[in-house]
């Protein structure tokens, strides 16, 4: 058989893998069911014996690039090595199997835990309020501006609806502004890739809601002129949050709520080495202020004589962005995380991960150009600007990586730099791992003056070469169907 | 250091390569009076050994109800096939990035073209999402999408009945914008009535289906009562519920969303789970979250893309469907592998099984004096709402001494109980597949102890149930 075939091409009638055993109660009368109730055909699922199914996905598994097997320098993504404990533990049955409605009393392992990450991600950020409610990033994002604007209406400042937004920041932050229902409006970048205090001033007034930062920026740089910052915001009445992408640089260094943040998002999926599975799922939990704390998500740990619960009830608060406390499994390893590394081991995490960027970008930038050379913090962004002449774009870089074993970095973003190469090796990896991606980044170099042909035509080594994107808009096939 | 490789040896290589003595000179960006002048106050650090010692004791702090769980509300306890967890656990899925580099995530985004196509053939429709969060955001995306498509209106029209986490995710949603929900009330047989609630303003009626209170809902006559105005029928969905159930999409719905989490996933305190969301054709382009499509590489392979990526935030930034970014991969591939096990039968005999057990459970509760079912014996899928003659906590703590994980007390749940007729005296109990006939015997006698007693009905008669209407 074709090893390339989608399980529906592999499908044979009367195959399967799950079957359960004799039923052991009557079996009901389905006749009585209101009219229309029941399905008419069954869905064309496919049908796989249990072997051919094993061997589908094992096969599929090795069509992917993953940290278990290459370097994954992708820039902002923080592609750390993610401890094998924290699957075990996350499969312990007493972790799997509890209801979130159970009685609070039979879930105090679990609750325990949760309180546990509250506290340390309090003391982490600097920021005493924590919510582990939302899913993600993002989710995040948007369950801070919802704080904000219920804070905001409480003290009879409706008007206050522009969110302000560095032209460096993720494309979440604006389109988290739009779903709040407020409107992001841009600050441009001075030419040291810091905020443009000037812009800021301009843009800054009585309908300032937010300014959303993201420090370490996406260019690597910590942003100097944060207190200053900090200032002009809160003058203006108006509220610091602090996207936390890239709070892997500056653990135990310094603290989002002692440099002026008023909120920030945690993505557990990046700093606290929780799997990123192809996409998710993450976690997003927010860190917040004294003042802004009654207007946390739903629902909140709360503790009665030593017992803790889950309460849906707080007069204050936003309310709910998804069902239940949170992603209770990833937050799991996210504890474990935190217990196995302690206060020393957490500090070390970004000392590391601020060290191996900074050897990276060290090594690189004789044949790489770098924007903004100076020392960096756990990741930069070099271009292609050297390889220009030879045609080569910031693609034909990440494909020809794939060649040679490694994950690419971040391409085409920030999009503040053009062409950017965004590498971030994380505080997992060792010098040789650098050393052997730095010699074939020369390598690639090379090619680039001599054989800049072989480039371009990169990756020739994976089950497919370059894929026509166009193609997947203009003719979308996004199902099987059936010839 | 746990995880960190790097020696001595290698950091003072590494700091002279950079041209700097020290680690604490990388850091010279950072404002001296900003950084932090003392050690994080962290619980201090654990040897592996140590931290699996910690971890069994918390997870024993936990209860698991060894005899058996009647406890549902959208979470339930589902039998998974072993191969799920061995092939989901794959690491080279586990810790693989979204797949935005194709050539090198052929695996992940194979899966999720898999994927997209098993969910739209179980919703009946025509295209799915590679998953949102959960089913209750989802939910409120879906909403977004009527709300963009029929621009101008003002009014989402939602079941009374909808799970209370999907409401509170709503009016938190909603708090902000021009839109205005109103709450659709049950009938006396439990199923929403919408009728007099829609109107020309009305831009997405929403329903779920089974309902909170397990009923099963009139998807004809729901998505007749929005389309005849214009606005656009929208289902929330237990997955389990459509190896029986009809699928919305037979009955006409535009979007079809719902909670992922019977479909191979632990209860685990709720999450992650992964949001389904389904769509008729002509609503692509207005899908929140990553698409998977097929195209050909350059010798005309076929391969996987992500594709339609200018509606995503991180091309559109403000205009985006959504702000997604981040969704439920790994859930979701846990839910393509599970259904990919089960395959048409196996989905449909799960669901007669959850089917069969609560029907029995059922049927020997009603026939229970002092416990009636509002809602009858024949209008549900796995749950079903029972009123008790004691209160229901009471009931709870009488199958907690039994091992039992009891119902829902539904009441103390929902947001507006008294609108949904519901008071203390309230449970919603569940069945799946894994309740053993031997839990819902045990669930029954501990029931007729606490059945008032009359005449015949005397505890001993009770305590012994009764199996009737073999079929």
């Amino acid at each position: 058989m074709n090893p390339d075939l989608l399980l529906f091409e592999k499908s044979s009638p009367g195959r399967r893998t799950l079957r359960l055993g004799a039923l052991d109660v009557p079996q009901p009368d389905l006749t009585r069911l209101p009219a229309g109730a029941l399905r008419l055909a069954p869905p064309a699922l496919p049908e796989i014996g249990e072997l051919d199914l094993v061997r589908h996905y094992t096969r599929l598994s090795k069509k992917n690039m993953s940290i278990v097997d290459s370097f994954y320098p992708l820039g902002s993504c923080t592609m750390k090595y993610n401890p094998v404990l924290h699957e075990e533990a996350a499969a312990l049955p007493g972790f799997t199997d509890i209801h979130p409605w159970q009685d609070a009393g039979r879930l105090q392992g679990a609750l325990a835990i949760l309180r546990d990450l509250e506290r340390d991600f309090a003391e982490i950020s600097g920021l005493p309020c924590v919510s582990l409610h939302p899913a993600a990033g993002a989710q995040g994002e948007l369950a801070s501006l919802l704080v904000a604007r219920a804070y905001f209406a409480e003290r009879g400042e409706g008007e206050r609806t522009t969110v302000l937004i560095p032209d460096s920041a993720h494309g979440t932050n604006p389109a988290s502004a739009a779903v709040a229902g407020m409107r992001a409006v841009t600050v441009v970048s001075a030419a040291d890739g810091g905020v443009d205090l000037d812009d800021l001033k301009t843009k800054v007034g009585a309908d300032t809601a937010v300014f959303m930062i993201t420090n370490p920026s996406t260019l690597g740089l910590f942003e100097e002129r944060i207190a200053e910052i900090a200032d002009i915001i809160h003058d203006a009445g108006g509220l610091i949050y602090m996207d936390g992408a890239n709070l892997n640089a500056i653990m135990g260094i310094t603290r989002p709520g002692d440099f002026g943040a008023d909120m920030m998002h945690i993505n557990v999926h990046k700093t606290f080495a929780t799997p990123h599975g192809g996409g998710g799922p993450g976690a997003g939990p927010i860190c917040v202020t004294e003042a802004l704390g009654p207007y946390l998500p739903l629902p909140r740990i709360v503790e009665d004589e030593n017992r803790l619960r889950l309460s849906e009830e707080a007069p204050d608060s936003i309310g709910m962005l998804r069902g239940w406390a949170g992603n209770f499994s990833v937050l799991l390893r996210a504890w474990c995380y935190l217990r196995r590394l302690g206060p020393e081991g957490i500090r070390r995490v970004s000392e590391n991960a601020v060290l191996n960027a900074n050897y990276l970008r060290a090594r690189l930038r004789e044949r790489w150009h770098v924007p903004f050379d100076r020392l960096c913090m756990h990741e930069f962004v070099a271009n292609t600007r050297f390889q220009r002449e030879a045609g080569v774009h910031a693609i034909d870089v990440a494909k020809r990586l794939i060649d040679l074993g490694h994950h690419p970095p971040t391409i085409y973003f920030p999009l503040v730099v053009p062409e950017a190469l965004m590498m971030e090796p994380t505080e997992t990896e060792t010098r040789e791992t650098l050393d052997s991606f730095v010699e074939d980044m020369l390598r690639i170099a090379d090619e680039c003056d001599q054989t800049p042909e072989l480039v371009k035509q990169a990756p020739t080594t994976t089950p497919v070469s370059r894929l026509d994107e166009g193609r997947a808009v203009k003719q979308p096939v996004l199902r099987f169907r059936a010839e | 250091m746990p995880y960190i490789q790097n020696t001595d040896a290698d950091r003072s290589a590494m700091l002279a390569a950079i041209g700097v003595r020290t680690l604490d000179d990388l850091f010279e960006q950072i404002p001296e009076e900003l950084r932090l002048k003392r050690p994080l106050d962290l619980p201090a650090g654990l040897s592996e050994l140590e931290l699996k010692e910690l971890l069994s004791e918390r997870a024993s702090w936990n209860s698991r109800g060894e005899q058996g769980s009647f406890l549902g509300g959208g979470v339930y306890r589902h039998f998974t096939p072993a191969v799920v967890d061995a092939l989901q656990g794959r690491q080279e899925f586990v810790t693989a990035y979204t797949p935005y580099q194709p050539e090198a995530s052929q695996g992940t985004l194979t899966a999720f073209f898999e994927f997209q196509t098993m969910i739209a053939e179980l919703t009946g429709m025509e295209v799915a999402n590679a998953s949102m969060y959960d089913g209750a955001s989802a939910a409120v995306e879906a909403v977004f999408l009527a709300a963009a498509v029929r621009r101008g209106r003002r009014k989402v029209v939602v079941s009374a009945a909808l799970h209370p986490h999907s409401l509170r995710t709503l009016r938190t949603s909603l708090a902000w914008t021009e839109l205005e929900l109103v709450s659709a009330p049950l009938d006396e047989s439990g199923r929403t009535r919408f009728d007099d609630c829609v109107d020309a303003d009305t831009c997405a009626v929403l329903v779920q289906n089974p309902n909170f209170l397990g009923v099963i809902e009139d998807l004809d006559q729901v998505a007749a009562c929005a389309t005849e105005v214009q606005a656009l029928p929208i289902a929330s969905v237990y997955p389990t519920s459509l190896g029986l159930l009809r699928p919305p999409g037979d009955a006409g719905f535009a979007v079809v969303v719902g909670d992922g989490q019977g479909l191979g996933l632990p209860q685990a305190l709720g999450g992650p789970s992964f949001g389904i969301f389904a769509v008729r054709q002509e609503f692509v382009r207005r899908m929140p979250g990553r698409i998977v499509g097929e195209t050909v590489d350059r010798a005309g392979r076929r391969g996987f893309v992500l594709t339609f990526q200018t509606r995503e935030q991180h091309i559109r930034r403000e205009k985006a469907t959504s702000n997604i970014c981040t969704n439920n991969a790994l859930a979701a591939l846990r839910g393509a592998i599970y259904l990919a096990a089960a395959g048409p039968q196996g989905l449909a005999e799960v669901a007669h099984h959850c089917h069969a057990k609560a029907t029995y459970a059922a049927q020997a509760i009603a026939a229970l004096p002092g416990f009636s079912l509002p809602h009858g014996t024949d209008a549900f899928f796995n749950e079903f709402l029972v009123r008790c003659p004691v209160p229901a906590a009471q009931v709870n703590r009488a199958l907690d001494k039994c091992g039992l994980i009891g119902g829902l007390e539904v009441a103390q749940v929902c947001t507006t109980p008294d609108a949904l007729g519901l008071d203390e005296h309230h449970l919603l109990l569940a069945c799946t597949e894994t309740t053993s006939r031997m839990s819902i015997d045990r669930l029954l006698a501990t029931l007729a102890e606490l059945a008032p007693r009359t005449g015949a009905a005397g505890s001993d008669d009770a305590s012994r149930p009764t199996t009737h209407q073999e079929a």
